[in-house]
Formats: C-alpha cells, sequence, structure tokens
C-alpha cells in the first residue's frame, strides 16, 4: 500500500478548469455546426393541429424546422419523455413542439420564436391536493420500493402513547438547475453517430440512442469528458440529445442543442412536491412506539415516478407499529426526476422536523431522543447493519458544535431585532453499487494507465479512481493516468445514486489488483504495447448483501431570524459523516459542503409553484428560482468519522454526494423554530411566511 | 446567413489581441468568445445575465457578456479567462487561478472562470474604492475597501455555485488579496 486512498488530492482536471480550456458538451467546435432552439408547447394539455413553419424558415440562416409531421421516426422509448415529435399529443405546457435548426444561435432562435403553433386545447389539472381524486397508491416508489409497509398496529399504538406528535408537512417542487444547462452536440458521418453531451454516465445515453435510432451501439460513440453539474436530472437522456441526434441527421450538418434555462423545469425532470403526514407515538421515556409516514406526491400523464420519501422511516428509528405509505396523483404536469437524493431529502426533512416537535412535546433534547430510538437493526427489513454509527455522528457533531448546556426554551433569545436558535437533525443515504468493467495497462516506461467509462460530474471520480488504481497497483499516484467519460472505454454504471465511486472504484480495485498479480508473475522487460488486465464486478457487485448498507450523518444549523424583516440567515451549519472510508479528503469535503449549500436553498431560498391557471412552473429561470448565492453561505463545516466497513466494496466506501443534503432542512427548520417558538411546516421558509408566522404567535 | 444590414463590422481587442468581426447585431459578446473566437472559458449559465457564468472583464471591470451586445463594443478590451494570467498561453496561471486549485474551490467548473474573473474584477473594485452593500457606510470614500470575507461574499453573489463550492470560493480569493 502506498497510501494514495484518503489523501487530499488535488483534482486531475483541476487546472483546465480553471484555465477555462475544459471542454463541455457545447463546446467542441466543427466545420459546419449548426445550432437548434426548441419551440416549447404554450398550452398544458391538448393536442397540436397545425404548426406554420412558413416564417421560421424564412428567417436568413434557418436550415430546418423538425415537427411532429417530419421529424425523424423514433423507436418507442422506455422512457416516454424522450418520444419527441413523434406526435401530436401535448402532455404538459413546455414540452417540445417543434426544433429550429439555423446556421446560428441568434437565427436559431428568431425562427423559433416565428413557429406558429395551433392547439386543440383540453381542461387541464396540475393541482396536487392531499385529497384529490386521482390519488392511488401505485406498485412501488423510485427506486423499486414497496409503496407501502407496515408492521405491527400503528393507529392503536399511536392511540395509546404518552406523547403524541401527528403533523403534516410540504415540500415544494424543487429544480435540480445544473450551471450547465442541458446540452448535446451530435455529428452523423458515413451511418455513424458521435455525440458530446452532458450527461451523468454516457452508456445510458448511447443504449437509449441505439434504441431510438435503430443502430447497433458499435455504430455510437458518446462522450462526456466535462459535465457541468447534474445533481440528478442528467442521470439517464433527455431530450436534448435525442433532439441534437434527430437534427443532425435531417441536416447532414453537426448541431449543437443547448437548451435555454427556463425552458428545463419543463424538460428534465425536477423533484415532486411532496404532502407528508407525519404520526409518532412515544412513552414518556421518549421510545417510540408507533410511527406513520404518508407521503402524497404528483407525477405526469406520460411517466410514473413516485419520489420515495417515506422510505427514510423504514430505516432510521426503531417503532414496533409503523406504517409509510406513497400515494401518487397523475397530471398534467412536467415529468419528475430524481433530484439529489429523491426521497431522502423531503422524506428527512419531514420525519427530523416531526421528531423534533416530539422531543419538544417530551422536553427531551432532540439529540438524546434521537439516539434512545437507535435500532439494534434495520426496523423495517430486520437486516443488521453493515454499520451504523449514526449516535456517534449526533455526540461528535453535539461536541464541534457547542451543543451542550443548549437552553431548549423555543423564542428566548434575542439581539436587537434578531431571534436565535439551533437545531439538529439526522441524515441518512442508502449504499448502493452495481456491476461495472475497468483496464488496467502497464507500460514499459513504468507508467500505467486505468480506463473505464466514469462520468466525472465534478465529484473528482478520476481522481478518486486514479488513487483507487494506484494504491491497488501498489505504485505513486503519479504513475497512474486514467481516461472516463466516453463509451470508447470499459463499459460502467452512471454518475448517479451516490453509487458512482463505489461502483467504479470495485472494478478499478480489481483490475488493478489483477494487474499486479500478473506483474508480479512476469519476468523481464513489457512487452512494447504493455501489459493489460481486465476486471468486471458483475455477480460481485450486485450479489445481495444480509446486510442493511446505509450511511448516516447529523447536522446542526445555528439560525437568526430577523423579527423585522423575516429573513432567515444560517450563520452557522455543521455536519458529521459516518459514511465508510474517505477516499479523498479533499474532495469529499467539497461534495459534503455542496450537498449542505444545496439543503440551505431547499430550507430558505428554493421553491416553485405549480401555476394552476397555465400550468406550468412559475419559477422557471434562475431570476426567480433563487438558489444559494455566497452571501447565503457563511460558515459551512463538513466533518466525518473513520468508519471502516468491510461488507461494501473492497475500498470500504460509501456515497457521499447526497447526504449533504439530506438532514439539512430539517436542521435549518429546527433551529428557526428554537429560535421563534413557531414552527413552519412548509418548505422554503420565506420571509412572508415567517414573518406571517411571528404574527400569529402574537395575536 | 442574415441580412447585411444587420451586421456590423466590430474591433475588439481580447486577450491582447485585436479581432476584426462581421457581426450580427443581435450577437452578444458571450456567443461572440465562444462561437466566433473559440474561447469557450465564458460559460452560458442562463443567457439572461442571472447566474455570472459569464463573467469577463471589459476595459478591466467585470460583466456578464450575455448581456452585452458585441457590436456595441467597438474599441473595447476584453480579457477573458484564458487571458487573465496576461501571459498569453495560459501556462503560468493567475493567482487567483492557482488559489482555486489549491483550495479545491469547484466541483464541476462550469462556473469556475466565471467566479475567478469576477474576483478579479473584485480586487480591482475594492482597491479603486468602490463600496458595496456591506461597506461601512462611514468608511471614507475614494479609500482602498478591505475585502473581508463579508465583502467577498457580497461582491461574488452575482456568481451562482450549484455545486455550492462558495466557501472554498471565499476563502481562495482571501488567499490571494495583497
Ligand atoms: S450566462 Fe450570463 S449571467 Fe448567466
Ligand atoms: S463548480 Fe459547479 S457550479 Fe460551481
Amino acid at each position: 500500500m502506498t497510501g494514495s486512498v484518503g489523501a487530499p488530492a488535488e483534482r486531475r482536471e483541476g487546472r483546465e478548469k480553471v484555465s477555462g480550456t475544459a471542454r463541455y458538451a457545447g463546446e467542441f467546435p466543427s466545420p459546419g455546426r449548426a445550432q437548434a432552439w426548441p419551440v416549447p408547447a404554450g398550452v398544458a394539455r391538448g393536442r397540436v393541429t397545425a404548426v406554420d413553419t412558413a416564417a421560421a424558415l424564412a428567417v436568413p440562416g434557418v436550415l430546418a424546422v423538425l415537427t411532429h409531421e417530419n421529424a425523424p421516426r423514433l423507436a418507442e422509448p422506455d422512457d416516454p419523455t424522450l418520444a419527441l415529435l413523434q406526435d401530436a399529443r401535448v402532455p404538459h405546457r413546455g414540452w417540445f413542439v417543434a426544433l429550429v435548426v439555423a446556421e446560428t444561435l441568434e437565427a436559431a432562435r428568431a425562427g423559433a420564436a416565428a413557429v406558429r403553433v395551433a392547439y386543440a386545447t383540453e381542461e387541464h389539472d396540475v393541482t396536487l391536493t392531499g385529497s384529490h381524486p386521482g390519488v392511488y397508491v401505485p406498485e412501488e416508489a423510485n427506486g423499486g420500493h414497496p409503496a407501502v409497509r407496515e408492521q405491527g398496529d400503528p393507529d392503536g399504538a399511536f392511540d395509546a402513547s404518552a406523547a403524541r406528535v401527528d403533523v403534516a408537512y410540504r415540500v415544494p417542487p424543487l429544480h435540480n438547475h445544473p450551471m450547465e444547462p442541458h446540452t448535446s452536440t451530435a455529428r452523423w458521418e458515413d451511418g455513424r453517430l458521435s455525440v458530446h453531451t452532458s450527461s451523468q454516465g454516457t452508456g445510458a445515453v448511447r443504449a437509449v440512442l441505439a434504441g431510438l435510432f435503430g443502430l447497433p451501439e458499435e455504430r455510437i460513440v458518446v462522450t462526456a469528458e466535462h459535465v457541468g453539474g447534474g445533481f440528478g436530472s442528467k442521470g439517464t437522456p433527455r431530450p436534448d440529445v435525442v433532439l441534437a441526434a434527430m437534427a443532425a441527421r435531417e441536416t447532414g450538418r453537426p448541431v449543437t442543442v443547448a437548451l435555454p434555462r427556463r425552458y428545463l423545469p419543463a424538460v428534465v425532470g425536477h423533484r415532486a412536491p411532496t404532502l407528508h403526514r407525519l404520526r409518532l407515538g412515544a412513552g414518556a421515556d421518549g421510545r417510540l412506539a408507533s410511527l406513520t409516514h404518508e407521503v402524497t406526491t404528483h407525477t405526469s400523464r406520460i411517466k410514473e415516478f413516485v419520489e420515495q420519501a417515506a422510505v427514510p422511516a423504514r430505516v432510521m428509528y426503531a417503532a414496533p407499529h409503523n406504517r409509510t405509505v406513497h400515494r401518487v396523483a397523475a397530471l398534467d404536469v412536467p415529468s419528475p426526476s430524481w433530484m439529489r437524493a429523491p426521497g431522502e431529502a423531503p422524506g428527512m426533512y419531514a420525519l427530523e422536523s416531526a421528531l423534533d416537535e416530539l422531543a419538544t412535546e417530551l422536553g427531551m433534547d432532540p439529540v438524546e431522543l434521537r439516539v434512545r430510538n437507535e435500532p439494534d437493526v434495520e426496523p423495517d427489513s430486520g437486516r443488521p447493519f453493515s454499520s451504523r454509527h449514526l449516535v456517534e455522528c449526533l455526540r461528535e457533531g453535539a461536541r464541534r458544535f457547542g451543543w451542550a448546556g443548549r437552553d431548549p426554551r423555543p423564542g428566548v433569545r434575542r439581539e436587537g431585532p434578531l431571534l436565535l436558535g439551533t437545531g439538529v437533525a439526522a441524515a441518512t443515504y442508502p449504499v448502493m453499487v452495481g456491476p461495472s468493467t475497468a483496464t488496467a495497462r502497464a507500460l514499459p516506461d513504468g507508467s500505467f494507465l486505468v480506463r473505464i467509462n466514469a462520468t466525472d460530474i465534478g465529484t473528482g471520480a478520476r481522481t478518486v479512481l486514479a488513487q483507487v488504481g494506484a494504491d491497488a497497483l501498489g505504485v505513486p499516484l503519479e504513475r497512474v493516468r486514467i481516461e472516463v467519460g466516453s463509451t470508447e472505454l470499459p463499459s460502467a454504471p452512471l454518475a448517479g445514486g451516490s453509487s458512482g465511486t463505489a461502483s467504479w472504484g470495485w472494478a478499478v480495485h480489481d483490475a488493478c489488483a489483477g494487474l499486479a498479480r500478473r506483474l508480479a508473475g512476469h519476468a523481464g522487460p513489457l512487452p512494447g504495447q504493455g501489459l493489460d488486465h481486465r476486471a468486471d464486478t458483475t455477480g460481485a457487485a450486485d450479489a445481495e448483501s444480509d446486510f442493511a448498507r446505509h450511511a448516516f450523518g447529523a447536522h446542526f444549523a445555528e439560525v437568526a431570524v430577523d423579527t423585522v424583516t423575516g429573513e432567515v440567515r444560517v450563520g452557522r451549519l455543521l455536519g458529521v459523516y459516518a459514511a465508510g472510508r474517505i477516499l479523498n479528503a479533499r474532495t469529499a469535503r467539497s461534495q459534503f459542503v455542496g450537498g449542505m449549500t444545496m439543503g440551505l436553498g431547499m430550507a430558505l431560498t428554493e421553491g416553485s409553484t405549480m401555476d394552476a391557471a397555465f400550468g406550468d412552473f412559475t419559477e422557471s429561470d434562475l431570476a426567480s428560482y433563487h438558489v444559494p448565492v455566497h452571501a447565503d453561505v457563511a460558515g459551512i463545516e463538513a466533518h466525518w468519522l473513520d468508519e471502516e466497513d468491510s461488507r461494501l466494496n473492497p475500498m470500504g466506501s460509501k456515497g457521499i454526494g447526497e447526504i449533504g443534503i439530506v438532514g439539512t432542512a430539517a436542521a435549518i427548520g429546527n433551529a428557526v423554530h428554537h429560535a421563534t417558538g413557531v414552527r413552519l411546516r412548509e418548505l422554503p421558509l420565506t420571509p412572508d411566511r415567517v414573518l406571517t408566522g411571528l404574527l400569529d404567535r402574537r395575536t | 446567413m442574415g441580412n447585411l444590414q444587420h451586421r456590423s463590422q466590430t474591433t475588439l481587442r481580447v486577450n491582447g489581441k485585436p479581432h476584426t468581426l462581421t457581426v450580427d447585431h443581435r450577437r452578444v459578446l458571450l456567443d461572440l468568445l465562444r462561437e466566433d473566437l473559440d474561447l469557450t472559458g465564458a460559460k452560458k449559465g442562463c443567457d439572461h445575465g442571472q447566474c455570472g457564468a459569464c463573467t469577463v472583464l471589459v476595459d478591466g471591470r467585470r460583466v456578464n457578456s450575455c448581456l452585452l451586445f458585441a457590436v456595441a463594443l467597438d474599441g473595447c478590451e476584453v480579457t477573458t479567462v484564458e487571458g487573465l494570467s496576461g501571459d498569453g498561453g495560459g501556462e503560468e496561471p493567475h493567482p487567483l487561478q492557482r488559489a482555486f486549485l489549491e483550495r479545491d474551490a469547484f466541483q464541476c467548473g462550469y462556473c469556475t472562470p466565471g467566479q475567478i474573473c469576477s474576483a478579479a474584477g473584485v480586487l480591482a473594485e475594492a482597491a479603486a474604492g468602490h463600496p458595496s452593500h456591506v461597506t461601512d457606510p462611514a468608511a471614507p470614500s475614494g479609500e482602498p475597501v478591505p475585502l473581508d470575507r463579508e465583502e467577498i461574499r457580497e461582491r461574488l453573489s452575482g456568481n451562482l455555485c450549484r455545486c455550492g463550492a462558495y466557501p472554498r470560493i471565499a476563502e481562495a480569493v482571501e488567499d490571494v488579496i495583497p
């Protein structure tokens, strides 16, 4: 062991990124490249009855206008959101009904503005309520989780409990908004398709394109060398890549489709709104007897996606009587999809807020209440945990934060117009891992080359995988080169579900360890082309585990609430994580802090609204949908425990890309309650809501 | 390729080199840099002045290049992230670029050129005595404004980072304050 793993190695692509030479999907110049601009549907439900493209085609520089009448026919996709320009149906506002291809961006945009679309509109319904008549219980929620689980008699046990909390929470629709909008450049040549795309996984992009265009995968190359963030919204191909491939085929030119920012909310997926009802019943000692978490959410008419927000309640606390339920209504809304920690982020906001309410009800310290309900095994499955150090995270966080001696009384710490408070919440995220392949090659000059179709969406995957490889080879990090981000490389799963590093790292480890064994048995100089070893973790990485495997964490927040303006400022945010072995201290810290920052946005500023009349998201751009900015982020700290877990993968790592967001909103909301005595149960905690809450409390 | 009436010849200096182009009047500086000059360091995050990813320096001041019509910049001096270090080839990074690297002040890197150019603008503004929203109103006018954390955060708030690299970015900027 040379000890690369764990070291704070600098990002391998860092220089390119700070010098501006790192190229993203829309930044590969190629002669004759055309630009395309989509036309979104202007109605929430109906059919396109006519598309008048004459004026658009008359715009100088416009090459073509694709509509459902003339676009290339695609095979039916598994993902209905990719059946673009195939029929006249408009399933929601913002659905693309035409694409204008032109010599320049300006001409494409002017052309798109000149397309006239006539619709036969139908009544639409986009408003989710708990009592919506269309609400049903699906077969399963996202991730293959059963929609309903029940143990014991949760209602009876609730009624019989000494302390009870029965509360409703609401999380609004949220948007991923990676800084790089979804972008693809496609080019056809001799029946072969090559694509640069902004995606979390090019393997899936290639497979989908092959299916849609009826092409063998060998004739398609998809690359994603640098990706400007994804946060779930680039997990599978989105409309940009399909449109680019269609337009390139139609015009015979390379075509770039860079989706305009304000079109993203309607077409790349969003976090669906969730309505939560929590019922917690506990004895006077704080031990939960009954836990019910029921979630109602929406999906679109064309695709069922059910945010699995009640799933974390199956993992977190020991409650002998419990029920978790997901319900969903299919509305005329854009299709929801993954956004960072789907399920856990909104679910843990509700559960951890309710737990705080229970602590208040019991007059018990919220850290102690959580400790008291620590389960011996995973509550829902009965399986032992491969490792679970939530209590240690809470204790370590409390120590670092200075929690001891906290005055539990709400609304009593005043500094001028400010009310001050602190809050805590727990976090969890499941360990996911998938099979992958990788190759490692030893070259005569003493260097090594690792090849794997991993995707670095900003996580530092290149760097971390090189570290894993270096250690498995037993060589210094500088001697290992790595190639990622292309379907020309050994196939590997996407960067999603916090599973990338575990899945890829396993294959890289096996390839490098195998190569090291070969080298040990090799005498004499290496052949000119070097010595190769290939690994495939199928069968190992996807084997069922006898253990429940999750990362855990604890979040602590300190807030100041301005009683005059209603503004909440987070002075300190601290997270402690138990996420297995941390493979690169530098990039890991950035991931944890990044997740917490997004959680801060979820708590205070981010919220989208389905406009009932128009049927679209009102907050569709970055001027109206407020992601956190520099001034919102004062102090964020991330720490971790040295957690050893041999039941995960050869590196002993758990995913770290998502857990940072998970408990953050609840910790902040709980701190706001501690500061003000007001319990706000709908995110985000904007000044209007805070002020209204403060006023209600006074009257 | 467009009606000639709607195109004009424009000369601007970009990273020290003069460029004369016949530009579509609708073309914004960002697209001129990216599409005409293949300087793709300036990023397009929103095209509407809402994110700061396209920040470059025009005559030494930071601007959202997606909001400036190129045709109106005749005679201007534009500096992009590629030209920040001033050595042309970008071999020797600017101190801000080095600080961003050392602090790991980015993840996906898409906001990074904008953050770096914006920070370069901030340093110059503060040195020239430009106050910000959080500058003490009693501070003497025209004097250089000391850049503490709060000043840095306030002044960089037009540059969004969805990866949440904010704390490291503020530290990186602090590192280069003279
Ligand atoms: S691209 Fe110019 S501000 Fe966003
Ligand atoms: S580094 Fe990704 S948006 Fe800032």
